[in-house]
């Protein structure tokens, strides 16, 4: 079976790439194994205790916590761009596997087609 | 080798869907095929009819329509973006009471399973405006 991997690289509420780009990996995990990727920004999207409501934002993270329902569990971030964030994985929604850069590199490669948002 | 093209800008507003669209050109005129052009987030605006840029200035959305129409390529614009984006084909118009309808007829309105057959058939994947 194809492996397919999403890349989210976008902080969230600045623009929709994010929300959509979530929307397309519930449709992908119809169809496939699934692998996600927060990289640079897109780490944000996952960050804890986000208040949209002063936004008029959808607060579209929680729908993050439903991936592993929908068989998605192999969730990956770049440990050099939470670093350089001042973030650690306590401050995130879900319990990624941190890779380093070699690692990000060796994922992009073992995918059959990768997604960008 | 089949390709399948993602384009998530808007027409004008970035340098995505030109460069896609030179992208694209260049893959036929390679010999190579294209499994399906699918527009998603802004990438829906390509779609509009209404466009009407001065008459110095590549018409893109034209330039998509032609390709598409040439070539026979399937345009596909994502439903949720389309909507949300208000545009609309007639179907869509009619469905949400609206008064008027954007997408040109050579653009289809279809759903994100487009997208991943798409990436999962095709030999090589580029997204544009990501």
């Amino acid at each position: 079976m194809k492996k397919l991997l999403f890349v989210q690289s976008k902080p969230p509420h600045g623009s929709l790439q994010g929300q959509e780009g979530l929307d397309a990996i519930l449709a992908g995990s119809a169809f496939v194994d699934c692998a996600v990727l927060f990289t640079g920004d897109g780490i944000y999207q996952i960050l804890s205790l986000q208040q949209t409501d002063a936004l008029a934002s959808r607060d579209y993270a929680v729908t993050y916590l439903a991936l592993a329902d929908y068989g998605v569990e192999q969730l990956y971030c770049s440990a050099t761009d939470l670093q350089q964030r001042g973030l650690t994985k306590a401050d995130l929604l879900l319990n990624l596997t941190e890779l380093d850069d070699a690692g990000v590199t060796a994922l992009l490669h073992s995918a059959d087609a990768i997604l960008d948002f | 080798m089949q390709f399948m093209i993602v384009v998530q800008g808007g027409p004008y507003t970035t340098q995505a869907s030109l460069t896609a669209w030179h992208f694209a050109r260049a893959v036929l005129a390679s010999g190579h095929e294209i499994y399906r052009v699918f527009f998603y987030h802004d990438g829906a605006y390509n779609g509009n009819t209404l466009i009407s840029p001065p008459q110095d200035e590549i018409d893109l959305h034209q330039a998509w329509r032609s390709l598409g129409k040439d070539h026979s390529l399937e345009l596909i614009v994502c439903v949720a973006s389309a909507l949300r984006r208000g545009m609309l084909d007639e179907t869509e118009a009619k469905r949400y009471e609206k008064t008027a309808s954007n997408l040109d007829p050579q653009f289809t309105i279809s759903g994100l399973g487009q997208l991943i057959d798409g990436a999962l058939t095709a030999d090589r994947t580029m997204t544009f405006g990501a």
